[in-house]
């Protein structure tokens, strides 16, 4: 496609506005002034409005294509929950109001809203409390993390500094726990895709301060010996943080917080309709059991006893702000207007349903694709294209062709312990049928793989640039137009 | 003679240093090498503790130190050029030296026939 640099002529622009006929309001110092004229696009507002339209179609979206981007949820978010939370009356609230003299009047619907929100997700995930402010995943972790070495520290525990964090876990998991300060250590999966509990057992010891266990884990799995791993965790007193990213695969048919997790984050831009992806914004609210309460950040929304809500600022051993403001407003709104449609029962339906549709695609493509981990899955199904290696075709190949056909590719090469791993997470709201498509697609390219192995490996033909070299692009990175320099 | 881990690193000693790479099996898995990251001189490894990371096209994986030891210098060749680790892992590919190296820690580690047949293992 033409850069739209390439468009235009030059002095063309977007609008023509008359002359100046008062003075010039400018008041920006010469000496502040670019020298030289900044080069910019010099087209009219239609060359523009098409060039962009022209590029959005090219984009991959949910809204256009199937998306089984495993691990990340990736499911359809109702529009209506966009339009509650553009109504101006939210919308336009100015952050600051709620601090104001008698702001807390203007602001009680917008108050009423989080800490209702705040209640829904203390009572699916079988916790006390829950913060709302932290901004998305790897923030909810540290956050997290933080709150138990508040708890060790207040306990006057101070030689807890290891973090035990299972192989099949997340992959930001480390990086959060050594953001916080704790040295990590890794515990090895068991054959089926459990934590390797003897291993654990070992790994367990008075320096240890918690563990973060993925639950469902990375392999889709739901790991049987939660509540074991919990007990032998409390046992050594420590504590059993939740990454809850997986979230989507168990709502409304467990609690976390009633198998003994201790802390636990959601993402509200996977489970609870905000688009995931792009870079933001998301939302990932961080609950906990009550020996934690006293460690959450500020502020939060309370309850009076007169049924006002109010911000509250004062809590003595709090890890103090961790965001600015409560966190994202806008997203917490989606989540409210999803609980409440969907309600007890129907969220129910949201576990059961995900877990349905990625069994569903397991075991139809079972005949086609090796599974390294096998048995039931939750959310996701993990295959490993070893048969297809052998011809030559790899996973990466794979995606590819799937693009060609016009679907979005799952993730690939992660979990990092299943070889030449695929990752489908169809989510919930998928069709049968869409789903039966995106699975013959699936068989039609083992097939190929088999029978012709250099058809895939040339994909993808369908896309604007074609086969990118992925290596030279990561090893000798360059992101300037050169040319327009 | 070299040695190799389950991680699928390889050391070899020579005089009363060690050098580590990654094993040929590993840099085939990881596929093209885009970038390589090496913990500074100086610093003091136990066996297990990773010394750097090594990031391909599919994946950033840790390279943990098969001895105990402290880095005397990284392969400063892999800055610009991590390409160096495909096309030779076992030689130019090295990625660190070690010194004060514990030789006992080196004699518990597998050699080759070991290695191979560890690698030869089918999926768990």
């Amino acid at each position: 496609m033409e850069l739209i640099y390439s468009k235009g002529k030059s002095g063309r622009h977007g609008s023509s506005l008359p002359k100046l006929d008062v003075p010039d309001a400018n008041s920006i110092p010469d000496s502040l002034k670019r020298k030289k004229a900044a080069q910019m696009p010099e087209v009219s507002e239609l060359e523009a409005v098409r060039h962009f339209t022209l590029l959005s179609r090219k984009n991959m979206g949910v809204d256009s294509t199937f998306y089984p981007l495993g691990s990340c949820t990736m499911k359809y978010n109702p529009k209506v929950n966009e339009k509650i939370a553009a109504m101006p009356g939210f919308a336009d609230l100015h952050p600051l109001l709620p601090q104001l003299r008698r702001g807390g009047a203007l602001t009680q619907g917008a108050l009423a809203a989080t800490h209702e929100t705040e209640r829904m997700l203390s009572e699916l995930l079988g916790f006390s409390q829950t913060t709302m402010q932290p901004l998305a995943g790897a923030h909810d972790e540290l956050t997290g993390v933080m709150l138990i070495a508040a708890y060790h520290k207040a306990h006057g525990d101070k030689k807890r500094k290891i973090m035990l964090i299972p192989d099949a876990a997340h992959g930001t998991n480390p990086a959060s726990a050594a953001m916080a300060g704790f040295d990590t250590v890794t515990i090895p999966s068991d054959p089926h895709g459990n934590v390797d509990l003897d291993a654990l057992k070992k790994a367990l010891n008075e320096n240890v301060a918690g563990i973060m266990l993925t639950c469902p884990n990375t392999l889709g799995m739901f790991d049987k010996n939660v509540k074991e791993i919990c007990d032998l965790v409390h046992k050594a007193g420590a504590l059993a943080y939740c990454d809850g990213a997986n979230f989507n695969a168990i709502i409304g048919r467990l609690r976390p917080g009633d198998i003994g997790f201790d802390v636990m984050h959601v993402n509200l831009h996977k489970t609870f309709s905000t688009p995931h992806g792009a870079g933001g914004p998301g939302s990932g609210p961080v609950g906990v059991c009550e020996k934690l309460v006293p460690y959450l950040p500020v502020s939060c929304v309370v309850k009076r006893s007169d049924g006002t809500y109010a911000l509250e600022y004062h809590h003595k051993e709090s890890i103090g702000y961790i965001a600015p403001f409560y966190g994202n407003f806008g997203i917490i709104l989606r989540a409210y207007a999803y609980l409440l449609v969907l309600g007890r029962e129907g969220i129910v339906k949201v576990s059961e349903n995900a877990v349905l549709n990625a069994n569903y695609i397991r075991v139809k493509l079972l005949p086609y694709y090796d599974q390294q981990y096998p048995g039931y899955c939750m959310h996701e199904c993990v295959f490993s294209a070893t048969r297809q290696t052998e011809k030559g075709v790899h996973a990466l190949n794979i995606a590819k062709a799937l693009i060609d056909r016009g679907i979005h590719p799952p993730t690939i090469y992660f979990p990092l312990i299943v070889k030449e791993s695929i990752m489908i997470e169809p989510t919930e709201t998928e069709s049968k049928e869409d789903i039966d498509k995106f699975i013959q697609v699936m068989i039609d390219i083992a097939k190929l793989a088999d029978s012709n192995p250099e058809e895939v490996q040339k994909c993808p033909m369908t896309t604007p640039v074609k086969r990118l070299d992925e290596t030279q692009a990561a090893r000798k990175l360059d992101l300037s137009l050169k040319e327009y320099e | 003679m070299k040695r190799y881990t389950k991680e699928h690193e390889w050391v070899e000693i020579i005089g009363s240093e060690a050098v580590i790479g990654i094993t040929a099996h590993a840099a085939k898995e990881l596929g093209d090498i885009t970038f390589v990251e090496i913990r500074p001189e100086g610093t003091a490894v136990i066996s297990g503790d990773a010394i750097g990371t090594v990031e391909s096209v599919k994946a950033a994986s840790d390279v943990y130190s098969p001895i105990s030891g402290t880095i005397l210098a990284a392969n400063s060749e892999l800055e610009e050029e991590p390409g160096i680790i495909n096309n030779s892992p076992e030689e130019n590919g090295w990625i660190c030296r070690l010194k004060n190296i514990d030789i006992e820690g080196f004699q518990k580690l597998m050699n080759r026939d070991e290695y191979n047949n560890y690698i030869k293992e089918p999926l768990k």
